[in-house]
């Protein structure tokens, strides 16, 4: 599918910032950080009509990496930050960058409600399935058998499974992507970036360090032999065969996003909170 | 999606988006290795980003004025089974070799390869085919240059990746 824009002014390039990553080599980050310059290159967007909020971790590092606006927030924060500001700056694309420690764990509960509230900005996680800055403790999507010198013999915890939590708690935009991939990867994000609402993409971002079994990931991941749905039925059909490495847009959604009512003048705090029951 | 190429200006601008990743692709694995100090390799991440460079300077020029179609790298075409992506680009290592970034190279050349001979031989416009058969000439010569450069660099051993002082792990 092809995404309508017009002719970039800028290049990809043109969107980083003179910040150098200092992730590993081989880091699935990197090409996540290539897919989203790529991405607003491709739609035009003025890095200065552009924030990017995060929370804490290794992928969490990207707002410093691009010469857009960015808030490298507090852990677990990161969507809670983005709806306040996508609500006092409308005018503004925002995006989401972090990693599934972050994002699920941390973060968790905060996930849940951005998918409800359907705040119209674009989530991109980062998922290596394990906290890598903290040197490879299994995270809420580690497989529950892995075995490492933090967990010996694995959590035997059943993971988080994201698309899930995302399709059941409203999220209006899901989609999965490899990092092997970021021309495909930098596709789905302009897609999620233009599609109103809240929009989830979980990244397969290889951990090359810790896990360095996901380096098997590239014959793992595989494209999902289907289009798109709207049927938010037929979506969680699909999730129920998912081996976790399908990858495509699973589910675009029509939802109304959520946004302050502009006739409210807000005497105080108060008044603002009423705004954001759902 | 249509696997052939029919106009002069769609084959132009498909090279000039493969050039541009190239070079930003390679810039950006040099800047990977300053990071890590893995300084003989990123000099040489960054020789060949400027040769890219060069090459996209080369395309620029001939479009010149031309009203070329805009193409996303995601919808650059390909004759083969390996996908839009540059070859092998996110396969590096912090202790990698001149050895293995040139192995690297020399994928990415035979890729371009690839998608010009699929041109050549899937185009109906002779004028395509012609302009197609040049450029896969060009790569050609690039793996020559790649293999002679090889050639002259030292084979890593088995043990290359082995760091004295790995990330901690804890025991």
């Amino acid at each position: 599918m092809n995404v309508e824009a017009a002719p970039p002014a800028l290049n990809a390039r043109d969107y980083k910032s003179d910040v150098k990553p200092v992730w590993c080599p081989g880091c699935g980050d990197y090409s996540v950080l290539s897919s989203v310059t790529k991405a607003l290159a491709e739609l035009a967007l003025p890095p200065e009509d552009v924030a990017v909020i995060s929370g804490i971790g290794c992928s969490s590092r990207i707002p410093a990496y691009l010469n857009t606006y960015g808030f490298h927030g507090v852990h677990g924060r990161a969507t809670a930050l983005a709806t306040g500001l996508k609500l006092s700056r409308p005018d503004l694309t925002v995006l989401i960058t972090g990693g599934d420690g972050d994002g699920f764990s941390i973060g968790g509960n905060h996930f849940l409600h951005a998918c409800r509230r359907n705040v119209d900005m674009t989530y991109i996680v980062m998922d290596n399935r394990v906290y890598g800055m903290t040197k490879g403790q299994p995270s809420p999507t580690t497989e529950p058998d892995w075995d490492s010198a933090l967990a010996p013999g694995g959590t035997g915890l059943r993971p988080f499974n994201p698309l899930v939590i995302a399709l059941a708690s409203g999220a209006n935009f899901i989609a999965r992507t490899f990092a092997g991939d970021p021309n495909g990867t930098a596709r789905v994000i302009a897609q999620a970036i233009k599609h109103p609402g809240f929009s989830f993409i979980e990244v397969l971002s290889p951990c090359i360090t810790f896990r360095p079994d996901q380096r098997e990931w590239k014959t793992k991941a595989h494209a999902a032999p289907v289009d798109a749905t709207e049927d938010i039925g037929r979506a969680a059909k699909r999730l129920m065969t998912d081996d976790g490495f399908t990858t495509g847009i699973l589910y675009i959604g029509d939802r109304e996003p959520f946004a302050l009512d502009d006739s409210i003048v807000a005497k105080g705090p108060a008044d603002i909170e009423t705004q954001f029951l759902v | 999606m249509s696997t052939t190429i029919e106009t002069i200006e769609e084959l132009l601008a498909h090279v000039q988006v493969m050039e541009r990743e190239a070079y930003e692709c390679y810039l950006d694995l040099a800047e990977q290795m300053e990071v890590h100090n893995n300084h003989e390799v990123a000099e040489l991440f960054n020789k060949l980003a400027e040769d890219e460079k060069k090459h996209l300077s080369y395309v620029e020029k001939r479009v010149g004025d031309s009203d070329i179609p805009h193409i996303a790298p995601w919808d650059l075409k390909n004759f083969d089974d390996s996908g839009v992506n540059m070859a092998g680009a996110r396969e590096v290592h912090y202790m990698m070799v001149p050895y293995h970034a040139l192995k690297l190279a020399l994928r990415a050349e035979e890729k371009a390869v690839a998608f010009f001979a699929g041109v050549v031989s899937s185009s109906n416009n002779q004028d395509v085919r012609k302009l197609a058969a040049e450029f896969e000439k060009e790569e050609q010569h690039h793996i020559e240059l790649i293999n002679e450069w090889l050639g002259k660099v030292v084979r890593p051993e088995d043990d290359w990746a082995e760091d004295p002082d790995p990330p901690v792990q804890p025991t």
